[in-house]
């Protein structure tokens, strides 16, 4: 393919909204209260556009009659780039809020940049997506604080799921080649250059919601090299149920 | 007051009804209007949160991305549906925690059409196309009813179901354009979710008990039998442009009426279901206790935060 460090530029960061959509998708219905439900539902239609609108431009760049949902659905387990954050379970409310939170100061921070990408599309798609995510990160750190900050129950739910949390935090800002290559081009972001900022940022809100900070410094990586949690393949079973099972068929 | 007075005031209020003129929340209302429009609100209320559960059941499986982001829309309308009737609800003098231990409890009912289960992708068609038709033709009267909040909440949420039963007819269409193992899935959710959608249309008119009442608050227009001879007519022929056939040997054009005549209605099924012994009852209330009881520590903490900061902004006024 001509442009296959493009195209697997764009898997990288629309990986990481697929399988958060996804996620977010499982507790439609179950939420603490009506408006948490429709906030976190919310959130994962606006991942899910997004991710429609990468994999659009990358099924275009791919050409083959590819479409949105040949990348969506039949790849691999090893295909799939996205960090391990995304994909981990939405043990509690706690998790979920916590999960969301530390993505999304990263995907900010992220799609800030892309926005001025000389990619055309994808600064496009990054000017559509930078409302939605400020919305989103102000929409996690104000649970971040609420739980944090609310009672003792709370605060040690919050305090758990960040301290397990954490260590995903660090592959956030794993350069792989792909995104090596793409920064050298001027086209992608090296996103080492926010990792301090991003640090920093999240201490900030951890500390006025009244949690520690973890000190933890070892961390796990893998998913964006495709080598994920155990949690990836049963996300994937059902993600691709329908297209496995029934395969080339409209819907 | 007297019963002179009360009886009065309640003459004053049937004219107001008669002459179309809604009635508000601070309105002088008599009890038992209150109370029935408390009755049947939250069990409106109470449809659309457990009807989030039969559909959010295929979030995570949709088969495409596009149909991934459709349904995710749809069940975030019921909950905002969910949202404005138990608002209008509330207008009435009842928190929304009361009406919730209302349908924890078993006190409150819900539709018993979200008591079946949905197996297969098609049931995502079968129920915006039948389901929500059968809605449909239930709540459009509600959109004229007296009481305001309740008449303003069902505009806005009869457009929203119209758009849902376009869309699930639109996943029958593609799959009877599909494949034969498409159209059999369709078949098969035709086969399973006609009975049940015909019984939402209510009991048959002899064993109703709220009619009369209700057609004068205007709660009701017509009466369930009506409503459903309306939804079969309706329905039949687009299940003929679908391709697929009902599940009644019975069913068949009558040039006389002009209507459909069909076939006997299992109403040992349908009360089965209503007193809770249906094939999900206890899988969808559990799904709602759960939901509430271990949301219950963050809802407590939303509250505790939110007195912190009520006390740190009056500390720092003082």
């Amino acid at each position: 393919m001509k442009h296959n460090h493009l195209y697997n530029y764009i898997l990288t960061i629309a990986d990481n909204s697929l399988i958060l959509a996804q996620r977010l998708g499982e507790l439609c219905g179950h939420g603490p209260s009506l408006e948490t439900d429709i906030a976190l539902t919310n959130i994962s239609l606006d991942l899910l556009g997004q991710t429609r609108s990468y994999y659009q431009y990358a099924a275009k760049l791919k050409g083959e009659d590819s479409t949105e949902d040949d990348i969506a659905f039949l790849r691999i387990e090893g295909d799939y780039k996205n960090c391990l954050l995304v994909e981990q379970p939405n043990t509690h409310f706690g998790y979920v809020i916590g999960r969301q939170f530390l993505f999304d100061v990263y995907h900010f921070m992220l799609i800030e940049k892309l926005q001025h990408s000389p990619d055309e599309t994808l600064a496009a798609i990054a000017k559509k997506g930078i409302k939605e995510v400020s919305y989103h990160k102000r929409f996690s750190g104000d649970w971040v604080k609420r739980l944090g900050d609310g009672t003792e129950e709370s605060k040690k739910k919050m305090q758990d799921a960040i301290d397990d949390l954490w260590r995903f935090t660090d592959e956030l800002f794993y350069m792989t080649d792909v995104e090596k290559a793409m920064a050298k081009e001027g086209i992608g972001i090296d996103v080492s250059t926010f990792k301090e900022k991003y640090y920093e940022e999240v201490s900030e809100v951890l500390k006025e919601a009244a949690l520690t900070v973890p000190e933890n410094k070892y961390f796990n990586k893998g998913g964006k090299e495709g080598i994920h949690t155990e949690h990836m393949g049963y996300i994937l079973a059902e993600l691709q149920y329908m297209q496995r099972t029934y395969p080339n068929m409209q819907w | 007051m007297s019963e002179k007075e009360v009886k009065n005031l309640e003459e004053i209020f049937e004219a107001r009804i008669s002459r179309d003129e809604k009635i508000e929340p601070k309105d002088w209302m008599p009890e038992k209007y209150r109370k029935t429009h408390i009755r049947q609100i939250s069990q409106h209320a109470h449809s659309e949160v457990v009807g989030m559960l039969p559909e959010g059941n295929w979030i995570t499986r949709a088969p495409s991305l596009r149909r991934k982001a459709a349904l995710l829309a749809k069940v975030q309308d019921e909950a905002g549906h969910g949202l404005y009737l138990y608002s209008a609800c509330e207008t009435l003098g009842i928190s929304r925690e009361e009406l919730y231990e209302q349908l924890h409890s078993g006190k409150a009912k819900y539709s018993s059409i979200f008591n079946y289960p949905t197996i297969t992708w098609a049931d995502m068609g079968a129920i915006g196309w039948l389901v929500d038709g059968a809605a449909i033709i239930n709540q459009v009267p509600l959109c004229n009813t007296s009481f305001g909040p309740y008449a303003r909440a069902m505009v806005r949420v009869c457009k929203e179901e119209s758009f849902h039963q376009r869309q699930g007819y639109e996943i029958m269409l593609t799959l009877c354009r599909g494949t034969e193992e498409q159209k059999a899935m369709a078949q098969d959710a035709l086969n399973r979710w006609w009975w049940p959608s015909l019984m939402m249309l209510g009991p048959t008119d002899a064993e109703s008990v709220h009619t009369e009442q209700s057609m004068k608050w205007k709660l009701k227009r017509k009466s369930n039998d009506e409503l459903r001879q309306q939804f079969i007519d309706q329905t039949v022929p687009q299940a003929d442009i679908l391709g697929i056939t009902m599940p009644d040997p019975d069913l068949k054009f009558n040039e006389e009426t002009g209507h459909y005549d069909f076939g006997e209605i299992d109403w040992d099924e349908f009360w089965q279901v209503v007193k809770g012994h249906g094939p999900c009852n206890k899988e969808r209330m559990s799904a709602r206790v759960n939901a509430w009881n271990n949301g219950e520590w963050v809802r407590d903490a939303a509250m505790a935060h939110a007195e912190k900061n009520a006390n740190k902004k009056v500390a720092k006024a003082s």
